[in-house]
């Protein structure tokens, strides 16, 4: 008797589990990989480390007021339906009629005012530093907001913000903690996106179509895949098989082999030729200015005609990069470069030329191994380091040093570990360094506070590691900052004024530009952006913070293959 | 025997305290600052970050004197608190490790029964027996000397990318979720299949060795010899070397453990399955003080526990033991 009743509980576990239990069909589930670095552990917008590893919660759960197309650079009105500067210190926003949470509750302007004032409230929220200029955010109505200012604000990361501040919803997040607020874990995440947080492991996350998502009706897009499955694999050797297999769709992973795939047809890409990536950053050599001898212009000028570009774009990189523009900016903003100024004081590699540069400056070969010794006399030796592990750096860094050398200055390679690495960089106790951290963005602002952030300070955690200390261009960078987005022409004024310092002083040396990899096997979806064949144009991009910037808009334009 | 699990205990206490105290102190050796790191993920203005470092170095507690952590350290695992995450912050780490428990004891748990028992089965019976001591015992050389990652990556590269029989990584498959029903129960074996097999197989050669050796040894010996003369079956003969020779293949258990945990931390990471070892390997690569901490914890814990019980299993196998240390001979 007792067995039948095992066999029954049995059966009904069973059945239990069968039914809770899921499988994602292959027909709409896209697979993408490239994002996450750790395993998922928070969907709280406000802890913004840890975005990359759950890089849905701003852009698929959570939505910002705008997007932003860095290949128009054009802001898209989203939860916004238009904003406006009424005076040089009011912006007004006008929400669209008919937002949602995903709950069903309505989101209006309250949840607006109320995400902005989380940064008022609380000063470990990211944003808070925005209060020094914002005076008061308030709703007018339902649809109404408006951001008032005390002084003129910093319009260039204003305008930054309005496209990475994802708004949460008042009514769940009013009760919460500021511990719960700052550090939370906010599992279960209801947020107004088009996407569901559905379930995630040690190496995945899952998203499911939120099929009440406002914009269905209000902009009339709908995503193609039903499930998102986001994988983290171990190494990049496997995504690359998995890939391959068809069994991702879409990998954001830095795969050195593309090169040569793209061109077999194995695998699409953004561009048909090399470096057949798009560019998200620039990798930019800093130099530790405090130091003997890079505290020299002359000295840093001659290593920056020394470093041969081309050889790291080759053996680091097999052509999935381009040289960057000597003003560090980005293609899509070269509207910003002065080329004029490019073209008289850019430099590009020519070790003669370098060797010249030394020799003026008294750098001599005083002992005859061919290495310069400073003119006091003294031997050089200098190290250009980056973090361990990170082969396509490591191999860039030893042609760094390769190349120096081959000019005669006595430049060696080392791979501490990353800790200590970033150590040695915030506390400006390196000698040379790569460093990426200005992310694609709007405004040429973010990449020059990146290089000439200010004031210095024991600890430089944000850019500017080398100290190279410029009241003028600080003040040219406060400058930028200042400058209303309207203002083309004075945004590109004060740029070719920080340019012209940056290119006479040579404080940093901008190398590449780091590619926004991205690689697309068509046998389950088609139709992923590129630039040729009537392919959509978007950034087909699933890292934290890039869903706002194409990303999502690449779901939209797939296709079923069959 | 008391006396004799009395002293066992005080050591297990010691060392538990001794290596625990080692484990918190090394990773604050490695250069480098957790929170900084964590920190310069996150491009933000100078002034924020200057708010959120005083902020979190508050928020794990390394804004005090190093002494004083060290105190709260203990203080805190008494209270079953093993900290906050800085890696995978802001998750428990006693949360983090739970998940990932089950994994490691899936495939450490009956790669050590199953070898052993197997391997002194296979070394017993292979001793005396020429051809098999010629051709098989070789490779149970080969394998025993065959470090554990090795193994993991000749396994993955040939069932896994070669005959596709196996997947290289993973718990489980991308396409499902956990949940009770029969397809995802044989998904898990299925990844669990490759992680569990080089294991045993590293350490099945080695106990096969051993065991074929203790043998032989023992088949020379006296009591052996007396026996064979007074016409006991072979049979017989070579049940009580057996039992003679487990002894120190116990013994032997008892002194690998630590090694094999080593073991399954390469396993996990080759495979990049989801236990305690690969955890252990991404929080020292990214320097989390209280994951590191509360990894070694449970491997202590781990490694004292079983050696514990092989300590009680040699009291019930071995008498000499039991009487010895009432002082009867």
């Amino acid at each position: 008797m007792r067995g039948k009743w095992w066999v029954v509980l049995g059966l009904l576990v069973l059945g239990v589990g069968v039914a809770l239990g899921q499988e994602f069909p292959r027909q709409e589930t896209l697979y993408i990989s490239g994002a996450a670095w750790g395993p998922p552990t928070d969907w709280n917008p406000f802890i913004t480390w840890s975005k990359a590893n759950t890089s849905g919660t701003v852009g698929l759960i959570y939505e910002p007021l705008f997007f932003y197309d860095p290949l128009k650079d054009t802001l898209i009105p989203w939860l916004a339906e238009y904003g406006q500067w009424k005076t040089d210190q009011l912006f007004e926003v006008k929400l669209r009629e008919g937002l949602t949470w995903q709950d069903g509750k309505p989101l209006t302007a309250a949840d607006v005012v109320f995400t902005f004032e989380l940064g008022k409230k609380y000063s470990t929220i990211y944003y808070s530093p925005m209060w020094d200029y914002l005076a008061s955010v308030v709703n007018v109505g339902d649809y109404y907001v408006e951001f008032s200012f005390k002084r003129k604000p910093l319009y260039q990361e204003f305008v930054n913000n309005l496209y990475n501040i994802a708004i949460v919803p008042k009514h769940i997040w009013e009760t919460r903690t500021e511990e719960e607020i700052t550090s939370g874990a906010n599992a279960n995440p209801i947020g107004s996106g088009s996407y569901k947080y559905f379930a995630h492991g040690p190496d995945r996350n899952v998203y499911i179509r939120n099929e009440e998502w406002w914009g269905i009706k209000l902009l009339g897009l709908k995503p193609a895949p039903k499930y998102i499955v986001e994988i983290r694999f171990a190494t990049n050797n496997l995504a690359l098989g998995a890939l391959l297999k068809g069994e991702i769709d879409l990998s954001n992973n830095f795969l050195p082999g593309i090169a040569t795939l793209a061109k077999l047809g194995y695998v699409k890409t953004y561009l048909p030729e090399p470096p057949y990536m798009l560019s998200a950053n620039t990798a930019v050599l800093f130099l530790n200015t405090t130091k003997k001898p890079l505290n020299d212009p002359a000295f840093r000028k001659a290593l920056a005609y020394a470093i041969n570009v081309d050889a790291i774009i080759e053996r680091a990189f097999a052509g999935l990069v381009a040289k960057a523009s000597p003003t560090a900016l980005l293609p899509h903003l070269a509207k910003y470069v002065d080329d004029e100024l490019v073209a008289q004081l850019g430099f590009t590699y020519d070790p003669a030329k370098a060797k010249a540069i030394l020799a003026v400056a008294g750098y001599k070969d005083i002992d005859g191994d061919g290495l310069v010794e400073a003119p006091d006399g003294s031997k050089i030796y200098l190290e250009v380091t980056c973090p361990f592990g990170w082969t396509d750096w490591m191999e860039a860094i030893r042609v760094i040093s390769e190349s120096a050398q081959a000019a005669g200055i006595n430049v060696v390679h080392r791979y501490p570990d990353y800790g200590a690495w970033n150590t040695a960089l915030v506390t400006g106790t390196f000698d040379m360094t790569l460093n990426n951290w200005a992310s694609l963005s709007n405004t040429p602002w973010t990449v020059y506070n990146l290089l000439f952030n200010h004031p210095i300070r024991d600890v430089m955690g944000s850019g500017n590691f080398g100290r190279y200390n410029n009241p003028e261009v600080f003040a040219l960078v406060d400058e930028l900052a200042a400058t209303p987005p309207w203002d083309a022409e004075g945004v590109k004024a004060v740029c070719a004024k920080i340019q012209e310092i940056l290119l006479t002083d040579l404080p940093m040396i901008p190398l590449w530009y780091n590619g926004l990899w991205a690689q697309y096997v068509e046998f389950t979806w088609t139709n992923f952006p590129g630039a040729y064949g009537g392919r959509p144009h978007w950034l087909p991009c699933t890292w934290a913070g890039y869903w706002q910037m194409g990303g999502f808009h690449t779901l939209c334009e797939l296709k079923p293959a069959q | 025997m008391q006396r004799y699990l009395a002293q066992k205990l005080t050591i297990y206490i010691l060392t538990f305290f001794l290596a625990v105290t080692i484990d918190w102190i090394i990773p604050r050796f490695m250069p480098g600052n957790p929170v900084q790191t964590m920190l310069s993920r996150a491009a933000l203005r100078a002034e924020a970050v200057e708010v959120m470092r005083g902020y979190y170095l508050r928020a794990f507690g390394l804004d005090v004197p190093v002494w004083q952590q060290y105190l709260n350290f203990w203080k805190a695992v008494f209270h079953g608190d093993l900290g906050v995450s800085v890696y995978l912050f802001p998750k428990p780490v006693i949360r983090v490790i739970a998940e990932a428990i089950p994994y490691t004891l899936a495939i450490l748990v009956p790669a050590i029964v199953l070898s052993w028992i197997a391997g002194n089965k296979f070394g017993a019976f292979a001793a005396r027996r020429r051809w098999l001591d010629n051709t098989v015992l070789p490779l149970g050389y080969f394998l025993t000397a065959t470090p554990y990652m090795w193994l993991g990556i000749l396994l993955a590269w040939g069932f896994g990318v070669g005959l596709g029989w196996f997947p290289i990584a993973g718990g489980y498959s991308f396409a499902m979720t956990p949940h009770l029903s029969w397809k995802f129960v044989l998904d898990l074996l299925w990844h669990w299949f490759l992680p569990f097999v080089s294991l045993f197989l590293v350490m099945f050669g080695g106990w096969a060795i051993g065991m074929r050796n203790m043998i032989i040894y023992e088949l020379e010996a006296d009591y052996v010899q007396y026996l064979e003369s007074l016409g006991a079956p072979r049979k017989l003969i070579r049940r009580y070397a057996f039992r003679n020779a487990v002894l120190p293949q116990i013994t032997g258990l008892a002194l690998q453990i630590g090694t094999i945990a080593a073991g399954a931390v390469v396993t996990e990471t080759v495979f990049s399955y989801p236990g305690i070892g690969k955890l252990l390997v991404e929080a020292i690569q990214n320097q989390d003080y209280f994951l590191i901490q509360g990894c070694f914890l449970f491997i202590i814990i781990g490694v004292l526990l079983a050696n514990l019980i092989v300590d009680i299993a040699y009291l019930i196998v071995d008498p000499r033991t039991r009487r010895g240390m009432v002082g009867e001979i």
